[in-house]
């Protein structure tokens, strides 16, 4: 390393070949509204990605929830739908059953998925619903500026927990992937992180993986992402990829939980994948 | 040093997260003092790149195009000289 600052305001003249562009082909801009060191965009460009690459664009259709990631849809060149908060799993059913020949994948926050639609994401995964809900877990209703939600862990500082999440006075966190992983519906689960690069790369080959999963028509699959929120943590920006791998990353554990309907941490599930046994469209 | 890769940041779209410089493996980006239109610090490019897009992969912002230079060091690998 040498303290000689180079021109980076163009590319190279010639003798070079371009390995990354600025925003994924699926997206149509770069500008957008979301905080100083979000999370969220890098999640976005993990699902385009993976979209893109199998070649789905035209035939993908986002079933978007309620939170700041709802202001990405300005960026995504996919047809979306826009859900009731935490009706989105409801929502991809039926349009799904409509259109089996479709990609559908749900985008949920934790706010949207775990507090207010929990029951929606129970029931679509029991179900076997060949879907893939997307949630983006920050722990936080980073919308309403940093309020507790069901995925916040014990201690964490929320606007509503100044003191930390405190068990005795506001339970224990949900972790959505342990939950739905076990269920017979479930084919593909898994919890990624995007707190730095490897991080990132791994999020999207799970994301790769839930939506070839959901094309083989082999049930209900999710991807629970990890994302930063130093505004709603109370954090500065550069601690926010530490935050989160240390305090949301100890309890929201990350890896693949349930692959081609096998568990892979956890106990096995009493009851076979049936909609892996019956074929399910 | 030999340069392997390149990068262009849009320096207009960068929010100053800085989540960027700990992220790249050769540290070869550093936060300028500068400020850009919205007011946000931004960073800037240091020699030794290896265009591994770890930058690429972490900012939030959209911010970074990565060239990878056929061969390294090569005449025309360094931008504006």
């Amino acid at each position: 390393m040498s303290d000689e600052v180079l021109r980076s305001d163009r590319p190279p003249e010639s003798g070079a070949t371009r390995t990354g562009e600025f925003k994924p082909t699926l997206q149509l801009g770069t500008d957008h509204d979301l905080c100083a060191g979000c999370g969220e965009p890098l999640a976005l460009r993990t699902i385009l990605e993976s979209i893109e690459e199998l070649g789905l664009a035209q035939r993908t259709i986002g079933v978007i929830g309620i939170g700041c990631y709802t202001a990405l849809t300005s960026l995504m060149d996919l047809d979306l739908i826009q859900a009731l908060h935490g009706r989105a799993p409801s929502l991809a059913t039926g349009a799904k059953r409509m259109l089996p020949d479709r990609l559908f994948f749900t985008l949920q926050g934790d706010g949207d998925m775990a507090n207010e639609g929990l029951q929606e994401v129970i029931h679509a995964a029991a179900r076997g619903e060949n879907i893939t809900c997307v949630l983006l877990n920050n722990g936080v209703f980073g919308e309403t500026g940093g309020h507790m939600t069901a995925t916040t862990v014990l201690g964490q500082r929320t606007k509503n927990t100044l003191e930390g999440r405190d068990a005795t006075q506001h339970g224990y966190p949900i972790q959505m992937v342990d939950l739905l992983a076990p269920l017979g519906g479930t084919a593909y689960a898994a919890r990624g992180s995007v707190h730095d690069a490897s991080g990132v790369v791994k999020t999207k080959v799970m994301m790769r993986r839930a939506f070839e999963t959901q094309m083989r028509g082999e049930g209900f699959s999710i991807v629970e992402i990890l994302t930063m929120c130093p505004t709603g943590w109370f954090v500065p920006t550069a601690k926010g990829p530490g935050y989160l791998n240390e305090v949301l990353g100890a309890v929201h554990v990350t890896g693949e939980w349930k692959r081609d309907g096998r568990l892979l941490r956890g106990a096995e599930p009493e009851a076979p994948n049936e909609a892996k046994e019956r074929g399910a469209v | 040093m030999s340069q392997r890769g390149h990068v262009v940041i849009d320096i207009e779209r960068c929010k100053g997260c800085e989540l960027c410089i700990p992220a790249c493996p050769p540290q070869v980006l550093r936060m300028t003092g500068e400020h850009n239109r919205i007011g946000a610090h931004y960073p800037e490019l240091l020699s030794g790149c290896t265009g591994c897009r770890a930058c690429w992969l972490v900012c939030p912002d959209f911010c970074f195009e990565v060239w990878q230079f056929d061969e390294p060091g090569a005449p025309g690998a360094r931008p504006g000289e």
